[in-house]
């Protein structure tokens, strides 16, 4: 080495023995890094697998009033079903956000819940006799909203319902259809829980890869894609013609039900912020989520309290909303305004959580992975 | 002065670092090539995608369909060939024109790099790379030479100069030194690195991470010069860039300014890479060693030195345009490309499109997923160009539709370096009234805040 470069490499040397030592110093202090195998843990054992959980016990009711009221179709039993409908499409708000795993290979959301059902559709699939609830092209001839479609839309009366699943040409082929739907309802959602406990839940709560495979980050994604596209444009956006500047009230969730679209997007903006908080399934108690890594993100940088304004909104969406009618079909119909009012509040949180939080917490938005500077 | 000018410019020197350098540099553009293709980027990139963002004053150049892989076909081929130095001047020609061919066909793939990669070929197109060890040279003894002028491998190394001592430049602000932004989003994010893991979510370690950035930066290029710290400065290189492959995604680039910065080494070393290439290859390099010197004809050393002037001159200015617009660059990115920006920012953007009829007042919110990748979508929430250019697009494509009266608005929200997301884009005005230009773009509202610096 000559002289020059020898006193070069002391100096770096040096910088990076001091760098060290102070590593030294520091370990086990306050700063030791976000806990994220905790973070995926919470949110594995106290909020998606509880709530699949009680998903299931709905839905196996679900299936089991269906085949009652296929047994016996009497306007009492339809509307013992038409209960456990409601009880099963409200606790399928707290799962349907979780689109990973199992739920995203047999596209669970979408078999359960594509809306508007095609009426037609179903129509000449019971026609028929035959159908294959498998194909993507039957996503929305099966589901909660097709079942609302065939216990609340078919007729006008409940008499003309149960007159149908009675004495029509066809009944055999309604009460096939129908308790297939059920079934499929209940078992895909009981296939989402079991890989859940078999062996999923490890495989996501030790996958803290920082890269666009991780849990965090893949979960991450969905939770906003499923906030965006699917709370703010599914349930008030595209009903009330956000994209088109003409209003569609048959866009509306469950819109053949008699006003359960509010309790839908009230249940599905709760499941929402509760996942931000860390909130456990059907408790009082919080663990981590996104909040505590914002906050954890925020002692780093110093930067303003995202977590606080976050939910702020959730609570003004949440306050927007006591104002809407319990029925969207409704409210769409008679004073619009107030669902693109809704529209404006859902979207200042798509703002603060795909802009602000994506960058506080250093993850990327799906998008084609190319190069970067 | 005009003497000590003639007397550098009829220095001679070994050809050796430039023909280490054509090979190199047209080996690692052939394997670019290869892996852009192999990730399937050209379909998604530049097939997929409905619409492109096009650059001002080339929106003539767009993906051709499926003709686009032939140009990356060409651009390939051309690499190989000006690798082994055959027909090296069509080689290169061909290579510098399909390779930014590709560059211009959507802005939303903007890089340094592969402006970097631009301009070294243009520069390249100039000197005559393949006097020395190439198939050129050994086809026709009347073309090879030994020895070269000295200014053409000083020009490269004048390029790589400016490359990085503007990079280090641009590391002049308050919020890369004294906020260590953007490094303190990014660098955690590497949570599960082997060893560094930890200490990459540390504040000290931003600020370290920041600060010998930036001196390496504005101190390699002259470490390089200086031959007694040479080797040295060729260490610190390499482990720079690996660090930063192995903690940014940014591809072949790291290896490409490795490699590039064996150019500022004595023809020692370079005749010890072609030997072990001639040994691998067995073929023979003493035939190249035939002493023999290039002069360029006094036409063509005129017009070379012309074109190079000409062109240092750009680059030397270029980066510094972003003076003449008021604001802050890194809000309004007005004179941010081009200038060796290199990862310095973190910006992200939403920005949500209305279509109004301006008779009715009907209106309605466009959809960004039906017309662009969610790559194209990231890129144009952030920069003014591309909000101007897509409204354009959506106006015509609604007009297809049947619209009337159509006028465009946009309500935009940007966050920078870790500052709350604030309004970005004049929401009141119909965008279609507005058309990209190098004007300062007066509907950008403004950045709450300073950040002091260059």
């Amino acid at each position: 080495m000559t002289k020059p470069e020898k006193l070069l490499f002391i100096l770096f040397s040096a910088i990076l023995v001091i760098s060290c030592t102070t590593d030294d110093e520091e370990e086990g202090g306050p700063e030791t890094g976000f806990d994220r195998e905790a973070l995926l843990a919470n949110w594995a054992d106290n909020i998606i697998i509880p709530s699949f959980e009680n998903v299931t016990g709905a839905t196996l009711d679900l299936e089991e009033e269906t085949q009652k009221f296929t047994q016996e179709p009497t306007i009492a039993n339809l509307n013992a079903l038409r209960e456990s409908f409601k009880e099963g499409y409200i606790l399928f708000q707290t799962v349907s956000v979780f689109s990973i795993g199992k739920a995203e290979e047999i596209n669970y959301r979408a078999r359960l819940n594509t809306y508007p059902a095609d009426a037609s559709g179903i129509n000449a699939k019971i026609n028929s006799g035959e159908f294959n609830l498998e194909l993507p092209s039957s996503f929305d001839e099966q589901g909660f909203p097709a079942l609302d479609y065939l216990i609340n839309g078919l007729a006008d009366t409940d008499d003309e319902i149960v007159g149908i699943f009675n004495s029509d040409p066809n009944a055999e082929f309604y009460k096939n259809y129908l308790n297939e739907l059920s079934e499929n309802i209940n078992s895909l959602s009981r296939e989402v829980l079991i890989d859940w406990k078999s062996g999923y839940r490890d495989t996501f709560v030790s996958n803290t890869s920082s890269s666009r495979t991780g849990s965090v980050d893949r979960l991450t994604n969905e939770y906003i894609k499923y906030y965006e596209k699917f709370l703010r444009s599914g349930k008030i956006g595209i009903p009330s013609g956000i994209f088109t500047g003409n209003p569609v009230p048959e866009n509306v969730e469950a819109f053949y039900a008699d006003a359960l679209s509010k309790d839908l997007y009230l249940k599905a903006l709760e499941t929402v912020q509760n996942f931000f908080n860390g909130k456990h399934f059907n408790s009082s108690q919080n663990g981590l989520s996104f909040k505590h890594y914002l906050e954890y993100q925020n002692s780093i940088k110093g930067g303003e309290e995202l977590e606080d304004l976050i939910n702020a909104q959730f609570d003004a969406i949440r306050n927007q909303a006591t104002s809407l009618s319990p029925d969207f079909v409704q409210q769409v119909k008679s004073n619009n305004n107030m669902m693109l009012e809704a529209f404006d509040e859902l979207q200042k949180n798509v703002v603060l959580l795909k802009v602000d939080m994506m960058q506080a917490l250093s993850l990327s938005v799906d998008y084609v992975d190319s190069d970067g500077d | 002065m005009v003497k000590k000018l003639s007397t550098y410019l009829n220095k001679q020197t070994e050809a050796a670092p430039l023909a280490v350098f054509r090979i190199l540099f047209g080996f690692m553009m052939f394997l670019s090539i290869v892996r852009f293709w192999l990730n399937g980027w050209i379909e998604k990139l530049y097939i997929e995608p409905n619409f492109h963002f096009s650059y001002y004053g080339f929106d003539w150049i767009k993906p051709l369909g499926n003709f686009t892989y032939l140009i990356f076909l060409l651009c390939a081929l051309a690499a190989l060939m000006v690798a082994v130095g055959y027909k090296y001047r069509v080689a290169i020609i061909v290579f510098f024109l399909s390779f930014t061919y590709i560059e211009l066909m959507d802005k939303t793939t903007y890089l340094n790099h592969y402006y970097f990669i631009s301009i070294v070929s243009f520069l390249l197109i100039f000197l005559p790379a393949n006097a020395y060890f190439s198939l050129d040279a050994f086809r026709s003894r009347e073309k090879a030479f030994q020895m070269i002028p000295r200014w053409c491998i000083d020009s490269i190394k004048a390029l790589l100069f400016v490359v990085y001592f503007y990079a280090g430049l641009a590391k002049l602000n308050s919020d890369w030194l004294l906020e260590a932004m953007p490094l303190k989003i990014w660098l955690p994010s590497n949570y599960d690195l082997p060893l560094m893991g930890n200490l990459l979510e540390q504040e000290w370690v931003h600020y370290i991470f920041s600060w010998s950035g930036m001196i390496y930066d504005l101190s390699i290029p002259f470490l390089l010069l200086y031959k007694p710290a040479r080797t040295f400065a060729f260490a610190m290189v390499v482990v720079f860039h690996l660090l930063t492959r192995i903690l940014f995604p940014i591809g072949m680039f790291p290896y490409i300014m490795i490699v590039s910065a064996l150019v500022f080494f004595d023809a020692g070393l370079h005749h010890k890479i072609l030997n072990i290439i001639a040994r691998v290859f067995s073929v023979s390099k003493n035939i190249f060693d035939n002493k023999r010197q290039l002069y360029f004809s006094s036409p063509r050393k005129q017009i070379t030195l012309s074109v190079l002037t000409v062109f240092f001159a750009i680059q030397f200015l270029f980066p510094w345009r972003y003076m003449l617009y008021p604001g802050e660059l890194f809000w309004t990115e007005e004179g941010f490309r081009f200038s060796w920006r290199v990862m310095l920012i973190e910006k992200a953007g939403y920005a949500q499109f209305k279509i109004v009829d301006g008779e009715t007042g009907n209106r309605f919110y466009v959809d960004n997923s039906d017309f662009l990748t969610p790559f194209q979508e990231k890129q144009m929430a952030t920069q003014p160009d591309f909000i101007i250019e897509y409204a354009q697009y959506l106006a015509d494509h609604f007009k297809k539709d049947g619209h009337q009266n159509i006028e465009v608005y946009v309500e935009s929200f940007v966050a920078l370096n870790g500052r709350k997301s604030a309004p970005y884009f004049n929401p009141e005005i119909n965008l279609l009234s507005l058309q990209d230009s190098f004007q300062h773009n007066k509907n950008i509202l403004p950045f709450n805040d300073t950040i002091q610096g260059l």
